[in-house]
C-alpha cells in the first residue's frame, strides 16, 4: 500500500485535532484533541518507520506517547485543581496570565 | 634620656590622657576624670621642662634635634616618617601649651563638675592639648598636616560640646569648615614646597629654600600665601575670622584653651616655624602684616560695642593675634611668640574670671545684665583686673613689655612699616578701652538682683535654664549646660588656676626686658639663627621710648573708658545715639557673615541648585529616561500578543509552525 494514503489520514487526525484545540473550550476536550494530535504524528512517524524498514520512528513514537502521558497527567492535574477552585470550566474565562 | 625622648613623652600623656578616659566613661566616678586629665596634661608639661633643661644643656649649634619612630612612607620620594623636631621654638610652644593647658583643666575639674558629659569634656580636652603638642612638635609637612586638622576637629568637637543647642552646633560646624579651608591651603602649599625642594622634612626645606626658588619668584610666593591661608583660619585673621566669636557657645573653660593655649596661637607657630620661607618670599610675608594689622584694628573696633562679655574678650584675642601674625610675618619673631606667650597668660585669666561672674550669673553673658560685681567676687574682681591691665598694656604687667615690643621692631622697620605701627598703637588704645569698659560694666555699678542674691550668701540659680543667646528652655540632662554654677571664690582649684596665671600675667614679662635680659630671644636664636632679621635687633633706647609711648596710650585708653562708663555715665549712650550708623555697623561685626553669605555662601548653593536642575535632572536624568523609555516602549509593542486566550496562543503556533513547514517544503522542491 502506497505511504501517501497513511499519510493523509495521519493529517486528518492532526487537523481534527488542532481544530478541537482551535474550537472548543472545555480543557478537557482541548486536552483530548491535543491526545490526537500527538497520536497523528505518531502515525505518520510508523508510517515512515515502515517505508525505511528501520526502528527510529517506532522508538520515537514511543516517546511521543510517554511524553503524552505526562503532559495528560499535568493537564488533568490542572483541571481538577480548576475545579477544586470553583473556576469556570472554560479555557477562554482563564486569562488572567497576560501583559 | 635626650631631649626627644621627652618630646615623645610630652606626647604620648595627653594621648594616653584621652584613651584612658574614654574607655573608661563608665566607670569614672564624681570629679576622677578631671584630675586624671590634669595630671596627664601636668606631667606633659613636667615632660616639657626636662626637655627645656635638656636642650639647655647643649651648645647653641645643636639645639636642632629630631627623632623619628618610625616611616609611614617612603615612595616617590616621599619621605613620610612619625618624626618630631625638638627645637627652642618647639620647645617653647610645648612649653606654652601644656603649662597654661594644666591650669585650664585645672579650672575645668570644678567649673564642670555637675555636666552630665563630665568625663567625655576632659577626653576631648586632652585631645585637644595633644592635636596641638602635635602641631607644634611634628618634624615635617605631612605630621603638621596631622596636626593641624586634628585641631580643627578638637575644636568643632569642644564648640558644639552642648550638642543639643543648636546655636553651639553650628557654630561648630562654622569654625571646622572655615578651619578645613586653611588645611586645603596648608595642604597645596605642602605640594608646591614638596615640588620644589623634594623632601617634606622642615630641616632639609628650610636649608634648601634658598636653592630651589628664586627669591620673590611666583612659587614660593603662592606657597606662603596658601601657609598664610591656613594660619589665618587657624588664627582667626580677617576674612577668615568668622568662626572664633560664634566659638564663645563652647563652655568657657574650652574658649580659655582655643584663645590661650592651643588653638588660634597655632597660625602664629606656622609663621615663625616657616620663617626660612616667608623671608624669601617678602610680597607674602608683607601680606601676612598687613592682613594682621587690619584684624587687630577691626577686631578692637568690634569689641568696642559687643555686649556678651565672652564675645568682647573673643574679638580682644583677634586682636592680640593680628598683633603677633604682623610681628612674626615682619621678622619680629621673639617678640611675636613672647607675646603669644604673655597673651595666653593674660587671655586665659581673663577667661577664667568671665567664667566665675557667668557662674555668678547663672549662665547668662551679657553685659547689659551685669554690675556691682565687685564687692562680692573680689577675687574674680582682682583677676580681672589684672588680666585687664596685662591686656591693654599698662606696666609693669606682661602685656606692656610684649606687645610694644612687636610695635618697636615694626617701626624700626621703617618706611611704609611705620604706617602698621601706627595703626597698632592705634589699636592699643582701643584695647584699654573696650577691656575697661568691660571691667567697669561688669564689676561697678549698682549691684544687680543676682549680685545682691551672692551677697546674702546664695548663688543665683535659674529657675528654667535658658539658652543666653536665644532664650530657649533647656534642660539640664547630657547636651546642655549641667544645673550647677560656680564662681572662683568657693571653689579652691579654679582659685589656685586663677592665681597662678594672675602671677604670671605681671611677671611674666620680666623674661624680656629690652637691654636687660632679652631671655626669650637669646633662647629662640639658634631657631632663627639663619634668619636675616636675627641680629636687626631694635637698640634698648628706641625700645624704651616705644615702652613708655606704649604706657601712656595704655592709660589714655584706660582713663577714656573711666570717663565715658564711671564719671560720665550716660555718655556711651550719648555716643550711641549721635553716631548710631557707626554703632549699627560695629555692632553688625562689620558685615563680614553677611558679606561672606552674599559672595560666597549664596553663589555656591546657587551653582549648586543650578547644577541640580540641569546637570542633574536635564542632562543625566534626559539620558535615562531617553533608555527606559525604549525598553518601555518596546516592551508595550510585545506585551500587546500576551492576551492570556489560550486558543489565541495556540492558533498562533499553529500557524507559525505551519508556515515554517510551508517554507521548507517550498524551498525543498
Amino acid at each position: 500500500m502506497n505511504i501517501g494514503w497513511y499519510l493523509v489520514v495521519s493529517a486528518l487526525v492532526f487537523c481534527i485535532g488542532a481544530g478541537g484545540v482551535l474550537i472548543r473550550r472545555n480543557p478537557l476536550v482541548v486536552l483530548l484533541c491535543l491526545e490526537l494530535m500527538l497520536n497523528g504524528a505518531n502515525l505518520a512517524l510508523v508510517a515512515f518507520a515502515r517505508m525505511w524498514g528501520n526502528q527510529s520512528g517506532q522508538i520515537f513514537a514511543l516517546i511521543v506517547m510517554v511524553v503524552a502521558a505526562c503532559e495528560v497527567t499535568v493537564g488533568l492535574g490542572l483541571v481538577v485543581a480548576i475545579y477544586r477552585r470553583r473556576l469556570p470550566i472554560d479555557v477562554d474565562e482563564l486569562n488572567e496570565l497576560q501583559g | 634620656m635626650t631631649a626627644t625622648t621627652f618630646g615623645w613623652l610630652v606626647l604620648a600623656c595627653p594621648l594616653v590622657g584621652t584613651i584612658v578616659l574614654a574607655a573608661g566613661y563608665r566607670i569614672w566616678p564624681g570629679r576622677a576624670a578631671g584630675w586624671i586629665a590634669t595630671f596627664a596634661i601636668a606631667l606633659s608639661f613636667v615632660f616639657s621642662v626636662l626637655a627645656f633643661i635638656k636642650l639647655l644643656g647643649y651648645s647653641p649649634d645643636h639645639r636642632q634635634l629630631t627623632s623619628a619612630l618610625w616611616d609611614y612612607d617612603f615612595s616617590a620620594g616621599v619621605d613620610a616618617k612619625l618624626q618630631i623636631l625638638v627645637d627652642p621654638l618647639s620647645v617653647f610652644m610645648i612649653l606654652v601649651v601644656s603649662g597654661v593647658s594644666t591650669l585650664i583643666h585645672l579650672y575645668s575639674v570644678s567649673y564642670m563638675t555637675l555636666d552630665r558629659g563630665y568625663v567625655r569634656y576632659f577626653s576631648y580636652l586632652n585631645y585637644f592639648v595633644f592635636s596641638m603638642l602635635l602641631l607644634v612638635l611634628a618634624g615635617n609637612f605631612i605630621l603638621l598636616i596631622v596636626g593641624w586638622a586634628s585641631v580643627g576637629t578638637a575644636s568643632y568637637l569642644l564648640i558644639s560640646f552642648w550638642y543639643r543647642r543648636t546655636t553651639a552646633t553650628s557654630a561648630g560646624i562654622k569654625a571646622f569648615v572655615i578651619n578645613v579651608v586653611g588645611d586645603v591651603g596648608l595642604v597645596i602649599a605642602t605640594f608646591i614646597i614638596f615640588q620644589h625642594v623634594g623632601s617634606v622634612q622642615f630641616l632639609p626645606v628650610f636649608h634648601s629654600v634658598h636653592a630651589d626658588f628664586a627669591r620673590n619668584g611666583a612659587p614660593i610666593v603662592i606657597a606662603c600665601l596658601l601657609l598664610l591661608v591656613g594660619a589665618f583660619a587657624k588664627s582667626a585673621q580677617v576674612p577668615l575670622h568668622t568662626w572664633l566669636p560664634d566659638a564663645m557657645e563652647g563652655p568657657t573653660p574650652v574658649s580659655a584653651l582655643i584663645h590661650a593655649a592651643t588653638m588660634v596661637t597655632a597660625g602664629v607657630y606656622l609663621i615663625a616655624r616657616m620663617h626660612a620661607l616667608f623671608e624669601w618670599a617678602p610680597t607674602a610675608a608683607d601680606v601676612g602684616a598687613i592682613g594682621g594689622c587690619v584684624t587687630l584694628l577691626i577686631a578692637a573696633t568690634i569689641a568696642l560695642v559687643m555686649t556678651d562679655i565672652k564675645r568682647v574678650i573673643a574679638y580682644s584675642t583677634m586682636s592680640q593675634i593680628g598683633y603677633m601674625i604682623m610681628g612674626v610675618s615682619l621678622g619680629a619673631y621673639s617678640a611675636g611668640l613672647f607675646h603669644l606667650m604673655t597673651h595666653a597668660f593674660f587671655k586665659a585669666l581673663l577667661f577664667m574670671a568671665a567664667g566665675s561672674i557667668i557662674g555668678a550669673m547663672a549662665g547668662n553673658q551679657s553685659l547689659d545684665r551685669m554690675g556691682g560685681f565687685r564687692r562680692v567676687l573680689p577675687f574674680t574682681f582682682a583677676c580681672f583686673i589684672i588680666g585687664g591691665l596685662a591686656l591693654s598694656g599698662l606696666p609693669p604687667f606682661s602685656g606692656w613689655l610684649s606687645k610694644d615690643d612687636i610695635i618697636a621692631f615694626v617701626n624700626h622697620r621703617g618706611g611704609a612699616f611705620v604706617i602698621l605701627g601706627i595703626a597698632a598703637y592705634i589699636g592699643a588704645l582701643m584695647t584699654g578701652i573696650y577691656t575697661f569698659r568691660m571691667i567697669f560694666r561688669a564689676f561697678l555699678g549698682d549691684p544687680v538682683p543676682e549680685a545682691v542674691e551672692l551677697e546674702h550668701g546664695h548663688l543665683h540659680h535659674a529657675e528654667v535654664p535658658t539658652n543666653p543667646k536665644t532664650g530657649e528652655e533647656e534642660d539640664t540632662d547630657v547636651g546642655f549646660p549641667g544645673p550647677g554654677h560656680f564662681i572662683a571664690e568657693r571653689e579652691w582649684p579654679m582659685k589656685i588656676a586663677m592665681s597662678t596665671l594672675a602671677v604670671l600675667a605681671v611677671i611674666g614679662g620680666v623674661l624680656q626686658i629690652p637691654g636687660i635680659d632679652d631671655a626669650v630671644t637669646k633662647f629662640l636664636d639658634p631657631t632663627f639663627a639663619d634668619s636675616k632679621y636675627a641680629h636687626t635687633e631694635v637698640a634698648a633706647g628706641p625700645a624704651w621710648v616705644g615702652l613708655v609711648i606704649g604706657a601712656l596710650i595704655a592709660i589714655a585708653g584706660i582713663s577714656i573708658a573711666y570717663r565715658i562708663w564711671v564719671a560720665r555715665p550716660g555718655t556711651s549712650l550719648r555716643l550711641q545715639e549721635r553716631f548710631s550708623s557707626l554703632y549699627v555697623f560695629l555692632s553688625n561685626k562689620w558685615y563680614f557673615d553677611e558679606i561672606i553669605d552674599t559672595l560666597i555662601v549664596r553663589p555656591v548653593l546657587w551653582t549648586g541648585r543650578l547644577i541640580d536642575t540641569t546637570g542633574e535632572r536635564g542632562v543625566i536624568g534626559g539620558i535615562t529616561d531617553a533608555a527606559t523609555g525604549a525598553v518601555r516602549a518596546t516592551s508595550a509593542a510585545v506585551r500587546r500578543t500576551q492576551t492570556g486566550f489560550l486558543r489565541y496562543y495556540a492558533a498562533l503556533m499553529i500557524v507559525c509552525l505551519g508556515g515554517v513547514a510551508l517554507y521548507f517544503l517550498i524551498s525543498s522542491t
